[in-house]
């Protein structure tokens, strides 16, 4: 019994996840199948717009995902196959956005903001240590806590 | 004495001005898109006529269309469509009034359609097409880049698009973006 149900959990762990490619669509070479699975993965399914190309379903995601196996059997690099993707749906259908003087916000907003905010607190901090030591206080004794300008 | 507030008051005019602009974001239509061939000249194609539309008529010819057929110096539309689309019954009317009262020029697309089907489609809710080509496999709609139809295209005379709306076209969309389009188009 406890075989048969270890059995079951091996066969389970190695079933793939589930997809919406059926079997006749797949490409007998494994390798360029495999290319295309990771093209699948990058590129959003224009229609339902939350899943990619693999996760969906709809007539239009069958369509690019056999154009997709075309142009990766007539010898296209992937960056050919999503180029010729995007020069039809633009840049909306890479999952990624590339990174380019538009999306530079995007790409480095953040960094920026986390910057601007770790100037903000050196500044206030350097300024805080100059006030202590106006007052007279050793600037060492501060322990830290950060209540040093309300009890001045 | 409001310079000095200023760190403090400058996070939170720049949170505002995020929520501002997020407010704004959850307003739009994701689906509405702008297309990937704006200003760009119609991708080529040549599709076989829709058979037996002449005897619908009586008038037109059946003509392929093709590139060429876009490029006639007159601006057009260009509309995807299909018999099994509800949203394509729904625009039908619209068309037929663009066609009929504002003399706009339509070229179809019938996508991925039984040919029966779509003549009894365009015989129950009128023919105002110039030309219909038939799609079958779908690969025109996305050279064209069309996620689903109904979709129409605006096309100026040397057969450049210039405008995409995803989804049937409501009154207002005609009247409001289409027409004024082509008119400043001719």
């Amino acid at each position: 019994m406890r075989l048969i149900m270890l059995a079951t959990l091996a066969l389970l762990s190695i079933a793939p996840a589930a997809q919406a490619i059926a079997p006749s669509e797949m490409l007998s070479d494994p390798v360029l199948e495999g290319r295309a699975r990771e093209l699948g993965k990058e590129l959003r399914c224009p229609k339902c717009q939350n899943q990619s190309l693999d996760d969906s379903e709809a007539g239009i995601a069958v369509d690019l995902r056999r154009i997709v196996r075309e142009r990766l059997v007539a010898g296209d690099s992937d960056a050919q196959v999503k180029d010729y993707l995007t020069a039809r749906y633009g840049d909306f259908v890479l999952l990624e956005p590339p990174v380019k003087s538009t999306t530079w916000i995007l790409w480095y907003g953040p960094f920026a903001v986390i910057l601007l905010g770790a100037i903000v607190i050196w500044r206030i901090a350097k300024r805080n240590k100059a006030r202590l030591a106006a007052s007279g206080a050793d600037p060492d004794d501060d322990d830290g806590d950060g209540w040093e300008i309300t009890r001045r | 004495m409001l310079l000095k507030r200023l760190p403090y008051i400058l996070p939170l005019l720049i949170f505002a001005g995020i929520g501002v602009y997020l407010w704004i974001g959850l307003g739009h239509d994701p689906r509405i898109l702008p297309s990937a061939l704006l200003n760009k000249p119609a991708p080529e194609f040549n599709l076989p006529p829709l058979q037996d539309r002449a005897r619908l008529d009586g008038k037109s010819e059946e003509l392929p269309l093709t590139t060429a057929s876009l490029a006639t110096g007159k601006p057009m539309l260009v509309n995807f469509f299909a018999s099994w689309c509800g949203p394509c019954q729904v625009e039908h009317p619209i068309l037929n009034d663009l066609a009929k009262a504002h003399d706009v020029t339509i070229q179809g697309v019938n996508y991925k359609d039984d040919p029966r089907r779509a003549l009894i489609f365009l015989g129950q809710l009128g023919d105002t097409y110039d030309r219909v080509g038939r799609d079958q496999d779908g690969r025109v709609a996305i050279d064209f880049g069309v996620y689903g139809i109904p979709e129409t295209f605006v096309v100026d005379g040397k057969g450049r698009i210039q405008y995409r709306h995803p989804g049937p076209l409501s009154p207002e969309i005609a009247q409001n973006t289409i027409l004024p389009l082509l008119e400043s188009l001719k």
